[in-house]
């Protein structure tokens, strides 16, 4: 079968490739594609391979518990759901939160992105541009030669770099390669020079002690990470600068704990981050595939408010909005309660819905699974050699923004804050560009995704900074406040109400709606930064921004798949986040499924 | 030829006197005395790496976030020089068919020899197909995975009650692994997610000394699961004098009061929270102002909000030990469930209204 759409043309005719497990991602993902004479991706199917249906399970709790349940669905990028909730929540029963609730809020959540984008970069990504085995055979002197000149981060010399290359060299010489084995060490398709990769590998173990110090601000403001605690109408640290109570409300010393994290973290991505990531994208510059559907349709929701309860485009740093049709001039509004424009469809997932031809808005969605495979899928219901996309075929629904399959995430991000000419966005996406001498559309690609991330997290660390200037402020004013507790009684809450609420997750767009009645959950859904870019075909066969990012990339080895792996690492797929989707109002989905 | 630990250290340039030293350490984080020294320079200095192959079913990934984490050892270090983590889908390099060739290798060279390590749980509804893995169901890979292994860890909440995803009304029918992998010793680490030490410390435990630590009758390692966080709370001293949060950031709160009011489940929640604390001992959930949400505790999704009082305290004695309450809570949760929400109730009734000048009273 072939077709035309979204600018791509699809062929199914050629050998197909199945990866499936999809390793270094977050949940369980498969993927087939199909290849030319010359190994070049002429069809792509991404799918989904876990359900959890949290969405049953959240149906008459009490709301103020949401957090904790959502905040299960993902523990890598833990704690950005049990934000959106408790935003959803608020949102519906209409509670303000204070000042430094908010200051506090955007410090977890910046401290998120931080840890998560690094973290993805070195441990979940980098493998798929650095060669481990190559590092082996690195000059030590050459490696710190080409740290030096990139950074004057401090471990840098000769010595350091042998001593991490003697370590790894045994490490290989036992011949038990744990993590790296069976990987694609000596392929082609790996361009660094043996020094930049024992810079590399040096990198990844300095990351992995590193990555545990920044989670300590969660710590210290929702006790433990991952999944620190949260709470509907501020937040559970209370404050206390001159009392008793040091241990147990946040004081100076712990103040003092926050901003030395946040200068280290200033300093490791500034030094260490940012240099791997512009020294490894420089010898990668010819390989420009991967861009998908980043050039033609990309959202976000916006997040990290200045200021408590303004959640209008103008107060939130990260930028909000929609661009379709490739139109960079025309950034479009995005509401998140309009029915028209978010709107989730099942055609080729494994759910039904009564007219599967036409979307539902999250506030009336549906999720039934209907788990079926198509006429020429391969293998059996339960062993499935071959998928067959023209049936359903993925644990996945199909989101779309006024019918367009969207990409979300800090390429996302970047491309709506360039377009809509905000200096903290744009003239760092320049100065890349000029560093490495690409032109504007090096930036839709696989390498402008991963450059972004890089990009956020400095930007994030920064923003950090911020904040915590800014509750310190605020504390040296004589406010302390940190909760809310007008309307925590459910007695004090309307029969019925709805609500929904938004952040930009370390991967993209996140919003979960609820409806609550009686004062409890009537409805729960939550519409996922994966479930966008993992997204299968819908109903007009438009196909998601993982499959259409995989299109037309030449593989240099049809039975390795590095290059795959290394396209869809950069959207750095959350499975668990994306397959949980939830359910509608009055449908009793444990009869249906539950035996 | 299969190295050992010991040699591996050495071949890395670790001298006797440090890898004496290191063994010293690891004894003290065990908490164990130095008589133990000459025991585990022993067992590593003849032991190979033992293999690990670590399994995602349904699961958020928490526990693997939180394995990294560990400060003591270092996740680098027990990846690199303490047990060879052969497969593990969040951090391995291969993908695909050479991830699933993995297996073969490690289950016919180290045949009983390797640890199965579980995150997450097998779905039972579907002919298994809520999660899928290489085009199957994740439960036979998890039954032929667990077929040659030593021993078994159920990482987590969900390997090893079937956490969030097994609460009511449970739609996939996720299904923690002793249900499913019956003639296999398995060791619970329960928690969403564990302490990253004691993570690390029951993997360390049973390469050091061969064997599995000694557990309680929930399959729970007695050294890390057998005291209520309530036992050892630093805010304990305020439930015993009676001064308690009544509402958030109230002066209770900013004081350090207890939390039982607010729901914390201290009390009826066996885990080392307030004693080891996270991420190298900087905070644990009460000392950062929330209540103790359970999470370590067999359904704590299904026992009221997290904010309701645990009514049923009294019923435990501090000397009482974990094997002791492990069946009193299992009787009386369901019993319980009905009366619980009605006596909460009366209890907010009564408290209530005197509720705001309650607090610093003592």
């Amino acid at each position: 079968m072939a077709y035309e759409t979204q600018g791509f043309n699809l062929d199914n005719s050629g050998k197909r490739v199945v990866v499936d497990p999809v390793t270094r991602i977050e949940g369980h993902m498969r993927v087939e594609v199909n290849l030319d004479e010359n190994n070049i991706i002429r069809n792509a199917v991404s799918t989904g391979t876990m359900w959890r249906g949290l969405e049953v399970i959240l149906k008459g709790r009490d709301p103020r518990d949401a957090w904790a349940f959502t905040e299960r669905i993902c523990g890598v990028c833990t704690g950005t759901h049990a934000l959106t909730s408790v935003r959803a929540v608020e949102d519906a029963l209409g509670i303000q939160i204070p000042e430094n609730a908010n200051s506090i809020r955007n410090i977890m959540q910046l401290t998120l992105q931080v840890h998560d984008h690094l973290v993805h970069f070195y441990h979940l990504h980098a493998l798929d541009w650095v060669d481990v085995v190559s590092a082996l055979s690195a000059d030590p002197k050459a490696t710190s030669a080409l740290a030096q000149s990139i950074s004057s981060w401090p471990n840098s010399s000769p010595g350091y770099f042998r001593d991490v290359q003697n370590r790894l060299k045994k490490f290989v010489e036992s011949g038990q390669l744990g993590p790296f084995m069976n990987g694609y060490w000596g392929s082609p398709a790996y361009k660094l020079p043996p020094e930049a990769n024992l810079m590399a590998v040096t990198h990844y173990l300095e990351a992995l002690d590193f990555q545990k110090e920044i989670v300590k601000i969660h710590t210290i403001f929702g006790g433990k990470n991952p999944h620190p605690n949260w709470l509907v109408g501020g937040v559970p640290c209370a404050i206390n600068l001159d009392d008793v109570g040091a241990v147990g409300a946040i004081n100076i010393e712990r103040l003092n704990m926050v901003g030395k994290i946040i200068n280290d973290s200033i300093e490791f991505i500034n030094k260490v981050y940012l240099p791997d990531l512009l020294a490894i994208a420089s010898f990668y510059k010819d390989w420009t595939y991967g861009g998908g559907l980043s050039s033609q349709a990309v959202m976000s929701y916006g997040d990290i408010p200045e200021n408590a309860n303004d959640h209008s485009a103008a107060n939130l740093l990260l930028p909000r909005g929609a661009i379709i049709n490739g139109d960079l001039s025309k950034v479009h509004e995005v509401d998140l309660k309009d029915p028209e424009q978010i709107q989730e469809f099942v055609t080729h997932s494994w759910y039904s819905y009564a007219d599967e031809t036409k979307g539902l808005h999250p506030f009336d969605g549906v999720t039934q699974p209907n788990f079926t495979l198509g006429a020429k899928t391969k293998g059996t219901k339960t062993n499935i050699e071959a998928i067959d996309e023209e049936g359903k075929y993925s644990w996945i629904k199909a989101p779309r923004w006024r019918g367009n399959a969207m990409e979300v995430g800090p390429l996302a991000r970047y491309i709506i804050g360039y377009a809509q000419n905000k200096p903290e966005f744009k003239e760092p996406v320049e100065k890349v560009l000029t560093d490495l001498g690409l032109p504007l559309p090096a930036l839709f690609s696989t390498l402008g995704r991963t450059a972004a991330r890089g990009l956020e997290a400095q930007w994030a660390a920064d923003k950090l900074k911020h904040f915590y200037d800014k509750l310190i402020a605020n504390c040296k004013a004589g406010d302390t406040a940190t909760a809310n507790v007008d309307k925590w009684e459910p007695s004090r809450w309307p029969k019925e109400c709805q609500g929904a609420g938004f952040t930009e997750a370390p991967r993209g767009a996140l919003a979960h709606w609820i409806k609550i009645k009686d004062g409890k959950i009537d409805n729960y859904q939550a519409v996922v930064p994966t479930t966008w870019n993992g997204s299968p075909r819908d109903h007009k066969g438009q196909i998601g921004a993982f499959e259409a990012s995989l299109m037309n990339t030449p593989l240099v080895k049809a039975d390795e798949p590095l290059e795959i792996l290394r396209t869809l690492h950069s959207f750095d797929p959350c499975l668990a986040c994306s397959t949980h989707v939830m359910s509608a109002d009055g449908v009793e989905m444990s009869k249906v499924q539950v035996r | 030829m299969i190295e050992t630990f010991y040699d591996v250290l050495r071949r890395q340039g670790v001298t006797r006197r440090s890898f004496l030293k290191f063994c010293s350490l690891t004894a003290t984080s065990l908490g164990l005395g130095t008589a133990a020294v000459p025991k585990i320079a022993n067992a590593l200095e003849t032991k190979p790496r033992t293999p690990v192959l670590w399994l995602h079913g349904l699961e958020c990934t928490c526990c693997s976030e939180s394995f990294i984490r560990s400060a003591h050892p270092l996740a680098k270090d027990v990846v690199l020089s303490m047990l060879s983590l052969d497969y593990d889908d969040t951090l391995m390099a291969a993908a695909g068919h050479q991830a699933e060739a993995i297996f073969e290798e490690i289950m016919t060279k180290y045949k009983g020899n390797y640890i199965l390590a579980v995150e997450g749980n097998p779905p039972l509804n579907e002919d298994g197909m809520y999660c899928i893995h290489g085009g199957k169901p994740f439960i036979d890979k998890l039954k032929y995975v667990a077929k040659d292994a030593k021993a078994v860890i159920a990482w987590g909440a969900c390997a090893s009650w079937g956490c969030v995803q097994a609460a009511k009304p449970n739609p996939t029918q996720a299904t923690p692994i002793h249900k499913v992998i019956t003639d296999k010793p398995i060791v619970k680490v329960p928690g969403c997610p564990p302490i990253p030490e004691v993570m690390t410390g029951v993997v360390t435990y049973m390469l050091t000394f061969d064997r599995i630590p000694q557990l309680d009758r929930q399959g729970r390692p007695k050294m890390f699961y057998g005291q209520r966080i309530h036992d050892k709370c630093y805010r304990r001293p305020h439930f015993d004098a009676g001064q308690f949060v009544e509402e958030w950031d109230d002066e209770g709160a900013r004081r350090g009061y207890c939390l039982y009011k607010m729901g914390c489940k201290g009390p009826t929640t066996y885990n080392a929270c307030s004693t080891v604390r996270w991420n190298e001992g900087v905070s644990f959930p009460i000392q950062s102002g929330h209540g103790c949400i359970g999470c370590s505790e067999d359904g704590f999704w299904d026992k009221g909000s997290f904010y309701d009082r645990v009514t049923d305290i009294k019923q435990f004695g501090i000397e009482s030990n974990a094997d002791k309450v492990g069946g009193t809570v299992a009787g009386v949760a369901g019993a319980a469930v009905a009366a619980h929400a009605a006596v909460t109730a009366l209890k907010r009734a009564r408290h209530q209204p005197d509720a705001k000048n309650q607090h610093g009273e003592g």
